[in-house]
Order: structure tokens, then C-alpha cells, then sequence
């Protein structure tokens, strides 16, 4: 009985109710309509997707909403060669620019080999079927390349 | 600190905003408003900012490094000198007063905020986690229990007459925003500078075992520390009303109008802080006692002298 104790279990749950905010919530809520939209900082011009309410840079509120097309260039991207709950290897994660936004977001790239996805591939999203969708990400299963010819370089420079 | 380092820091403006549960907005929305009313008031933005520092504490959100994420209500960009304290932003302004009193160059002025939303959570819960990890926490003693456990033994010990019922925790939702400024730029800024004396903050032991719950001894030293004394008025942050005894008595408290109130955990004390100087600005008192406590059953107080030009 004179072992140390070398461990010691404190089971710890916190409960909240989250509330994503006014300009999370129209966002949310857009894609529950098979659509995205962002917002414009009065100050800088910038348009963030997902919208926060905030212009971090400048420290306004954005109140300007913009429904985008959906369509955007990957800026970067990642070939995974191990496994991960629900995807198959290898499987491509990639940085994307919705074409209006002026910040990137990170969704699979599929319906292609991972050897064809390159910087300034065109792609659109796949939306699950609309009976399904809820206020969430969860909306849009992954992007897929949509055959446009690749964007040019300046137009993703600043975003690699 | 040498007096020589010592600049005359004073507080020039503050916004703030209270509601017992804010439904739609989050952190950064809630804060927005209250930080350019804080600036627009005496004229400034975030770029005539010299230091920023935030009090918050991210077991209220529930989100981990929540207070990095509240930064999108400063702007800082360019990159900013900021800063900030796990606790209320009254500590948070102590940080902030320390800096400025220090004399970095370019550094005049300093916003200070605080938010939090604990509605969207269990406080009570959330603030076990402050205890012991080993010892006390998993036993999640809740925080008004510990209350009632200090106006028990205050009851026990014979020295109060009447120890008030100790009601359930407050739960407020809010922001508060306050901007210091130095010497003759605090005086370019408003007519009307609520100078900070003194200020100070003490901490007693974690273990509640440890302690006399039926005296304040931190708050005590830290006003003695302060010099806060002679003045015309006190604003308390009373968190459960028994509370209100101790600090009194620790702070020798006779005949002042006395200010007591809870707030936003977290953002509450620091809306002290303002409170008191709206006080001064607009003449109701000339030089005010404020108090800014933290932790379980006052473990931590922070005591302030402010004083209005006039006194």
C-alpha cells in the first residue's frame, strides 16, 4: 500500500446550448437552401465565407450579403494515403477560393483520380439530395471538377 | 516599479452592454458594438490603440481559445500589441495599467474588454472547474454552494447580525469595453478623466480549508495597497449579498454610498470599473473605491482608487 498513485480519473462534462451568431445563422440557413452566401466588410471590400459578422482585419461589422455561385479554384491541396472514418484512400482534401470569396475553405475533391487535381482545377459542389439537407456543412458531400478551363495563376496567387 | 517608470493613467471612456440571456448574437457580435462605442466616444479607432488586453474565460463558451477568436471585434491588423487574462476584465485592466504606467514608447493608450455568455451553459457547473483538479473539482461543489457554505460560517462565527440568504448564482450575458489613456492624453481625450491612484490585487489560498471565509483579507491588503481610502464612494462587485459585508468591512467602509453589483461573470468587474468613472464624469463622486473580485468565496480581489481632477 505505500505505491505511489500514478493516475488519477476525473471524468469532467461541460453542457452547452450553442449559438452559432446572426450572420453563422443566415449562412447556416443558406445551405439549408442548396445555397452559400458570404458577406462583404464595408471597410476592406473582403468577402467572407462563412460570414462571422466581423471583418477580423478591420474590426467591423459586415452586414452586406452575397449569394455566390458556388463554383471556385482549388489553391492548394492534399493527398491522403491513409485511412479516415468513411473515406477510402486516397482520397483529396483541398483548399478551395469560391469564386467571390476572398478567403478559402477546405472540402474533398472527388469524381476524378487524385493525380488530376492541380492548382487552379475549376470545380462545383455535390449537395446531398434536398430532402436531406440540414443547417449545416454536412449540405455539401465534397467538389468536383466542372471541366472549365484552369484558372490562371494571378487569379489564386494570393491565396496559396 | 520605481516612481520614476510611474505614468498617470486614467479611465477616458467605456461602453457596455447586459442582458440576462442574449438569444441570437454570439461573442463577437455582442462585443462589436460595445468596442466602437468605447473608441467613437472620445474619438478614437483601434489604430490609435497602443495596447489591447481582453478578460474572458473560455469554459463559459465552451469553444477552446475562444478569446483569440473575440479579436475579430478589434480589427488587428496590422498586427496589434495585445494581450490577455483567463479572468475578469477588471484584471485585465491591471494588466493594461501596468503596461501603460511603464512608459512603452508609442503606448498612451489601451483598450480593455471583457464578454461572456454564460447563459448558453450551467455557471454554476462551469466554475467547479476553477478548484483543485485532484481533490475538490470532481466532487463539482457548484459555486453557490460554496457560497453558502462562506454565509454559513459567517453565521457560525457570531460577528454578523444578519447574513442574507445566499439566491441563485446571477447569470447575465454582456460586454464591457473601457479605454485608459496617459497623463495629458487622457486630459486631450475627455474633460473629464477618471484618474487611477492606486491599484492592486491579492489572492488568497485555492483551498477553501485554508482560509477564514469571514474575512477578507485579500481584499484588505489590496486596498491598503492601493491607498484606497478617504473616499466618497465605493463600487462593489458583489457576487451573492453577503459578500457585501466582508468587503465593507475589509474596506472600512462607513458612510459612503456604496455601489454593489454582479454582472456578466467575467465582465462584471470590470463594469465596476466603469461604473465608477461614469460616478466621477458626472460628479456624483470625486474619488471612488473600486473592487473587482474573482475565484471562489472572494479568493481574489483586485481594489482600485479612482479620483476626478477635481479632488
Amino acid at each position: 500500500m505505500t505505491e505511489p498513485v500514478t493516475m488519477v480519473d476525473t471524468p469532467i462534462r461541460l453542457d452547452y446550448s450553442y449559438t452559432p451568431g446572426v450572420a453563422s445563422s443566415r449562412f447556416l440557413r443558406s445551405l439549408e437552401r442548396g445555397e452559400i452566401v458570404g458577406q462583404r466588410c464595408p471597410r476592406c471590400h473582403k468577402v467572407y465565407v462563412p460570414p462571422r459578422g466581423a471583418c477580423s482585419m478591420c474590426g467591423v461589422a459586415t452586414e452586406e450579403e452575397l449569394t455566390l455561385t458556388g463554383k471556385g479554384t482549388v489553391t492548394t491541396f492534399c493527398i491522403t494515403n491513409v485511412p479516415s472514418p468513411g473515406l477510402v484512400p486516397p482520397y483529396v482534401t483541398a483548399w478551395i477560393r469560391l469564386d467571390g470569396a476572398d478567403i478559402t475553405s477546405m472540402f474533398l475533391v472527388q469524381e476524378c483520380e487524385p493525380a488530376d487535381v492541380r492548382l487552379g482545377m475549376r470545380v462545383e459542389p455535390v449537395w446531398v439530395e434536398e430532402s436531406e439537407r440540414e443547417a449545416n456543412m454536412g449540405n455539401i458531400r465534397y467538389f468536383r471538377p466542372t471541366g472549365e478551363p484552369d484558372a490562371s495563376y494571378d487569379d489564386y496567387k494570393d491565396y496559396i | 516599479m520605481t516612481e520614476s517608470l510611474s505614468r498617470p493613467v486614467a479611465v477616458v471612456s467605456w461602453a457596455s452592454f447586459e442582458t440576462p440571456s442574449e438569444p441570437a448574437r454570439n461573442e463577437v457580435e455582442m462585443l462589436l458594438p460595445v468596442i466602437s462605442e468605447a473608441l467613437g466616444n472620445v474619438g478614437l479607432t483601434q489604430q490609435d490603440i497602443g495596447f489591447t488586453v481582453s478578460g474572458s474565460s473560455d469554459y463559459l463558451q465552451g469553444f477552446p481559445f475562444a478569446f483569440v477568436g473575440a479579436l475579430d471585434a478589434v480589427g488587428a491588423w496590422p498586427p496589434i500589441r495585445e494581450s490577455h487574462v483567463e479572468m475578469d476584465g477588471a484584471f485585465a485592466l491591471y494588466e493594461a495599467v501596468e503596461v501603460l504606467r511603464h512608459g512603452i514608447v508609442g503606448v498612451d493608450t489601451a483598450l480593455v474588454y471583457a464578454f461572456a455568455r454564460p447563459s448558453r451553459g450551467e455557471l454554476d457547473r462551469t466554475l467547479s472547474l476553477q478548484l483543485d483538479p485532484y481533490a475538490v473539482a470532481p466532487l463539482w461543489p457548484d459555486a453557490r454552494g460554496l457560497a453558502g457554505l462562506q454565509a454559513q460560517a459567517m453565521r457560525d462565527s457570531g460577528r454578523y447580525p444578519d447574513v442574507p440568504d445566499v439566491p441563485p448564482t446571477v447569470v447575465a450575458d454582456g460586454a464591457v469595453a473601457v479605454v485608459l489613456a496617459v497623463g495629458d492624453r487622457a486630459r486631450e481625450l475627455t474633460p473629464t478623466p477618471a484618474w487611477i491612484r492606486g491599484i492592486d490585487h491579492r489572492i488568497e489560498a485555492p483551498a477553501l480549508g485554508a482560509r477564514d471565509l469571514t474575512s477578507s483579507s485579500s481584499t484588505r491588503t489590496a486596498a491598503a495597497n492601493a491607498g484606497a481610502s478617504g473616499a466618497d464612494s465605493a463600487w462593489l462587485h458583489v457576487l451573492y449579498p453577503h459578500q457585501e459585508h466582508l468587503l465593507r468591512e475589509a474596506l472600512g467602509l462607513n458612510g459612503q454610498q456604496v455601489d454593489c453589483a454582479a454582472g456578466p461573470m467575467m465582465a462584471g468587474g470590470l463594469a465596476r470599473f466603469a461604473a465608477a468613472a461614469a460616478g466621477i464624469a458626472s460628479g456624483q463622486s470625486r474619488r471612488a473605491v473600486v473592487h473587482a473580485t474573482s475565484g471562489p468565496c472572494l479568493q481574489q480581489n483586485l481594489v482600485a482608487l479612482l479620483e476626478g481632477d477635481a479632488a
